[in-house]
């Protein structure tokens, strides 16, 4: 069974324990967000404190060694953009895009 | 062969934990629950059982530990009584709702305040609807055989539920009773290892007891409540396997003399015994009574129920707590609700005694049946809270 799927409840794992492991990738937190951090790279200076802040592990590094959102986790809780030593996140509304 | 012996009833449910090979035993003392993990703590200690004993600092982590260890594949066994009960209710909930087959010993103790380390079965009132397989055994033979049932069914793969077995405190608890022990070879292989469909188990990774988003709960909780109401039947067959190889016999609903009898008085735990002694009484004076026990609490057995008390005029519910405000006895409005489909029903009427440790005579006995041909004469229910034996 899949997080996504709405089993009926004689389908439902024993006691709705999740019994495959590593399901919550399929768990997509994205659509929780109002705003959404928005990477400034001119002035990221690659310190990866949102990576280790992030509590969605929503980060990825790049090519280039900057970190940027995933926004289908990203959930928009704003952690990143108070912790991030250079002031280079800005949390925008998602329609304003 | 089994051998018949005097034995404190708590030293005979130890007795029967041992017999059961559980692996993990994780509580905490409180009386009068103190002598059985007392003696299972010296059985780990001597070698005599190979088990952990965890020793923890709050009813809370007992029962915390018991379901840790049930999910990580061990067999865990946990006692306790009243306050500790009170104090373990988070867990207890999540006991069942992880379907860990932990089997509890629960003897019966009244909950404060004032403070009371006396029996009543205020506490187990208190977990009704925690979603646990719940037994009456009314003496230490019942206390020491539903133990070693108790695992038989709950690590049933149709059932995975917690089980208690509920024993009044001190009245069972600190007797010394006769009590048909079996030996050791006789009763191993009753119960086949324990092998649940999960366990927490590094090869295998599993998440148990995840956030039941609004989308899951309510799905996990039919699945739980159908666990439990179809367990009735596994319940029935372990009595009657039990029965047939050990020849003791155990029903979801007891009775004595009910077939006939105008009134019947109905009870739970130590009481019932003595309710047949109160029912021979006045059959000699020529009354027609009878008694009945719903040792089966959860999940209540409605049939069995049902045919046990068919052809009375009246029921008369002893109640051993009260549901202060409410229906008043626990009991009562389980009686009452189970009857109330039936097209030709008895009346069902409540009264409340031994609370607290309060000793029930023979005479209050009596007089309960008293309020059931009252009631037969004139319609009159006892006003709620009618306590046998209260001063006033
Ligand atoms: S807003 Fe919160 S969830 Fe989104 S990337 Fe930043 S820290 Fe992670
Ligand atoms: S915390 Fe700020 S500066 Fe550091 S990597 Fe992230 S965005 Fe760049």
């Amino acid at each position: 069974m899949k997080l996504s799927e709405k089993p009926k409840w004689q389908e439902l794992p024993l006691a709705a324990s999740i019994v495959e492991p590593a399901t919550s990738l399929e768990y997509k937190t994205g659509d929780w967000k109002t705003l959404k951090p928005v990477v400034d790279t001119t002035k990221c200076i690659r310190c990866a404190t949102c990576y280790i802040f992030c509590p969605e592990a929503a980060y990825e590094e790049n090519e280039e060694g900057y970190f940027l959102p995933n926004y289908d986790y990203c959930k928009g809780c704003g952690i990143c953009a108070v912790e991030c030593p250079a002031m280079c996140i800005q949390m925008v509304e998602e329609e304003a895009e | 062969m089994a051998h018949r012996t005097g034995i404190e009833v708590s030293l005979a449910i130890a007795e029967a934990a041992r017999q059961a090979e559980v692996e993990v035993i994780s509580a905490y003392p409180i009386t009068p629950q103190t002598h059985i993990v007392e003696r299972l703590a010296k059985m780990v200690a001597d070698g005599d059982l190979e088990a952990d004993f965890i020793t923890v600092e709050s009813e809370h982590t007992a029962m915390s530990a018991a379901v840790g260890a049930s999910l990580a594949g061990a067999r865990a066994f946990t006692a306790t009584s009243s306050q500790g009960l009170a104090l373990m209710d988070e867990i207890v909930y999540l006991a069942s709702s992880l379907r860990t087959p932990v089997v509890m010993a629960l003897a019966n103790r009244s909950l404060s305040g004032p403070i009371s380390i006396w029996n009543d079965h205020s506490d187990i009132m208190n977990v009704r609807d925690a979603g646990w397989i719940s037994i009456f055994a009314n003496n230490g033979q019942e206390a020491y055989d539903l133990t070693l049932m108790a695992y038989k069914i709950a690590e049933d793969h149709r059932v995975l539920l917690p089980v208690m077995i509920s024993f009044d405190g001190f009245i069972l608890t600190h007797m010394i009773e006769p009590v048909c022990v079996f030996d050791d070879e006789e009763i191993k292989g009753y119960l086949p290892p324990f092998n649940p469909p999960y366990k927490a188990d590094p090869e295998h990774p599993v998440t148990f007891g995840p956030v039941g988003v609004p989308d899951i709960y309510t799905e996990a909780k039919k699945q739980q409540d159908f666990a439990i109401r179809s367990s009735i039947s596994v319940i029935k067959e372990v009595f009657a396997d039990f029965e047939k190889e050990f020849g003791r016999k155990y029903k979801p609903v007891e009775s004595y003399m009910a077939e006939d009898a105008d009134v019947i008085l109905l009870s739970q735990g130590s009481v019932y015994e003595t309710t047949e002694i109160a029912v021979d009484r006045l059959r000699k004076e020529g009354k027609k009574v009878g008694s009945a026990e719903v040792r089966l609490w959860r999940p209540f057995p409605f049939e069995d129920l049902r045919k046990a008390v068919a052809n009375a005029k009246v029921v008369v519910v002893l109640d051993r707590a009260i549901s202060f405000g409410g229906q008043p006895g626990p009991l009562l409005g389980e009686i009452r609700s189970a009857l109330y489909p039936l097209e030709k029903k008895p009346g069902v009427i409540g009264v409340t005694a031994g609370l607290g440790g309060r000793d029930i005579m023979i005479q209050d006995y009596e007089k309960m049946f008293e309020y059931g041909y009252n009631y037969l004469k004139t319609g009159k229910e006892p006003e709620a809270v009618t306590i046998v034996g209260l001063r006033e």
